[in-house]
């Protein structure tokens, strides 16, 4: 049996740019207040879920063709990295840095090794959720 | 800077994450794992020696003074079970490789074992009490992987038990953990030691230092047993083996920590309960011990056994008993791997698990049988082995502190370890050969390697007793004068 699901379809599409836009804000809002790479990780992995939810996980994954079991390790690789590449400066271990660039059209700006760190995190995030879920749904 | 003490757990962090991305490639990743368990030993005993040089080390994560940021302490205590975890690691490693089927191979086995043995190091060395349970959890949630490596019915079974029993006992702790936090306001260990030093060890307290007991008992097996020998007799031979010689000990640790550390002035109460406690597992474990036919819980109640002598040590709290209870932990982390690897290794030729099916393995495999016989005579504690002088230390401080029952009751247990070994061997090693050669699983080189790694250990240490007392005086110094360690954390701010 077909389900005529076009107005669901519709918003989704929409939806999703909104929770982006969201995970996008959580996530660069959690340097100084609450937020960061966990909550805007979830997020972004509910936007994706909500594809697969409304879309067919086929098409999604020829859409988006990603392992996201690799999404998730090279996430870990990234956070646990920007630990490590506090040693090449021989600094402790986990140090993080920051300084502010100018940069044109944006102005002055604060760049962080913990945005990286962070980025790290999310990406673990979506790379887990989507794949329990994904494999949740495998089940026969 | 201290970054070396980060290494023993980042580096097998690192590398298995690595490997998720090398999945196809069995023999890099082969190669690499055992790279990491020889570049861990290499650290462990050049940080042993920077230790005897310099004292107690710590490393402020991202530079955040103690007892803000978190941290991790390298005191020989510590950094001994560490050297002693990676030499089973490679060991069982090199077992791994010739035991464990290409599918599981491929499906991130080794990246788990390294997360494992991650989580194992880091709950070694850390100064910070919630940090200790990020690393159990680290070591707990790579161990439900593990041990459901297999997908053999009984193997999910006793794996959903295994799993529940510690994520309740892991909320315990958690619980705990904010009892403390709630009392004294820090999680620093050192700065909680300090502080509680400061009001005195009040009855609140108290309480809370039983909450901690229950949670490492459960962890560790002291009493709260009941989940450990059905677990341990299920996963595949390498992966019982890192279990029974590291899971359990890893909660030996946390109880040694902090109960030396943190709550160590009303020992009246603490320490009887622990030593009650120890009697009754001895007791249990021994029963255990003798009770079964299946081999593999044989050895699994042997590890219960274990951990109740290793307790017997810090319950009565006297210098030369925390000494034989380091110099006894150590020795069980070898010994227990060889005893669980010997297992495996039997069961795997024969394809049989209760010890009267199995009968005159020793015309066919003559190795096999002399190194099950050392084991037997390690673990019951005959010189020159490892064992002797752990149960030597552990009598004389039980000795000095009154502790006959507990004294009693420790070296009884021996004569069930005895018993319950012996009988293995002279079933299923002596008798009539049922068996004939061709009928059998071929013995293959790395199980024989790995066996002769860890029986070599058991030698060395026994052997070595003089040179490792060194260590092992000063950890135990470590442990009985809380002030060092706070010292070597706090100083210097």
């Amino acid at each position: 049996m077909k389900i005529n699901n076009v107005i669901l379809r519709t918003v989704a599409k929409l939806v999703f740019f909104i929770i982006l836009t969201l995970a996008v804000y959580l996530f660069f809002a959690g340097h100084n207040s609450p937020g960061g790479g966990f909550s805007g990780g979830l997020v972004l992995a509910s936007a994706l879920v909500l594809l697969f939810i409304v879309f067919d996980i086929e098409t999604i994954q020829k859409g988006l063709p990603i392992d996201f079991k690799l999404v998730a390790a090279f996430g870990a690789f990234l956070s646990v990295g920007t630990g490590f590449g506090a040693l090449v400066f021989g600094e402790n271990f986990l140090t993080q840095a920051f300084d502010y660039f100018n940069i044109p059209f944006f102005g002055e700006i604060e760049l962080t090794t913990v945005t990286i760190f962070e980025g790290g995190v999310a990406l673990v995030v979506v790379g887990v959720v989507v794949t329990i879920l994904l494999s949740i749904s495998e089940d026969e | 800077m201290n970054n070396i003490i980060v290494m023993p757990m980042m580096l097998p962090v690192l590398i298995g994450i690595i490997l998720l991305f090398l999945r196809p490639y069995v023999k890099t990743q082969r190669v690499l794992s055992l790279l990491v368990f020889i570049a861990n030993i290499s650290i462990s005993i050049y940080v042993l020696q920077l230790i005897q040089q310099n004292g107690v080390m710590r490393l402020d994560f991202g530079g955040w003074q103690p007892p803000f940021g978190i941290l991790f302490v390298a005191d020989s205590f510590a950094m001994l079970l560490v050297l002693s975890s990676s030499v089973v690691a490679a060991a069982c490693l090199i077992y791994s490789f010739s035991s464990v089927k290409p599918s599981f191979e491929k499906n991130f086995f080794y990246s788990f074992v390294l997360f494992l043995i991650a989580g194992v190091n880091g709950s070694f060395l850390t100064g910070d009490i919630f940090n200790l349970f990020v690393c159990f959890e680290i070591m707990l949630l790579s161990s439900y992987v593990l041990i459901a490596f297999g997908g053999r019915k009984r193997q999910l079974r006793e794996s959903i038990k295994y799993v529940i029993i510690n994520v309740v006992s892991s909320w315990i702790f958690l619980v705990a953990i904010a009892y403390l936090y709630g009392t004294v306001g820090t999680l620093n260990m050192a700065h909680i030691s300090e502080r509680i030093a400061e009001v005195g060890q009040t009855p609140m307290i108290t309480v809370i230092s039983v909450v901690f007991l229950t949670v490492f008992a459960l962890k560790a097996g002291l009493f709260l047993y009941f989940w450990l020998p059905g677990s341990y007799s299920v996963p595949i031979t390498p992966i019982a083996a890192l279990f029974g010689a590291l899971l359990t000990k890893v909660g030996i640790y946390a109880m040694f920590r902090v109960f030396t550390l943190l709550f160590y002035q009303e020992q009246q109460i603490t320490h009887m309960l622990i030593g009650i406690l120890a009697a009754l597992t001895l007791i249990g474990g021994s029963i255990g011990a003798v009770a079964y036919k299946d081999i593999r819980l044989v050895a699994s109640y042997n590890v219960v056994i274990a951990v109740g002598f290793i307790l017997v040590g810090l319950a009565v709290a006297t210098p030369s008993a925390i000494e034989g209870s380091i110099y006894y932990l150590i020795h069980d982390i070898i010994i227990k791997a060889l005893l669980f690897l010997l297992v495996g290794t039997m069961i795997a030729v024969t394809g049989q698990t209760r010890m009267d099916e199995i009968s005159g393995l020793i015309k066919n495999h003559p190795l096999l049988g002399w190194l099950f016989f050392l084991t037997t005579l390690s673990l019951s504690g005959i010189p020159p082995l490892s064992g002797f002088i752990g149960k030597v230390l552990i009598g004389e401080g039980a000795v000095a502190a009154g502790a006959y029952v507990l004294l009693a009751l420790a070296f009884i247990s021996s004569i069930f370890v005895l018993y319950s070994l012996m009988r293995i061997f002279l079933t299923s090693f002596w008798g009539e050969t049922i068996i004939s050669k061709d009928e059998e699983v071929p013995v293959k080189k790395g199980w024989v390697i790995s066996t002769c790694i860890l029986a070599l250990g058991t030698i060395a240490l026994g052997l070595g007793a003089e040179p490792m007392s060194v260590y092992i005086q000063d950890a135990a110094e470590t442990l009985l004068n809380p002030q060092i360690y706070i010292d070597a954390v706090l100083g210097g701010n």
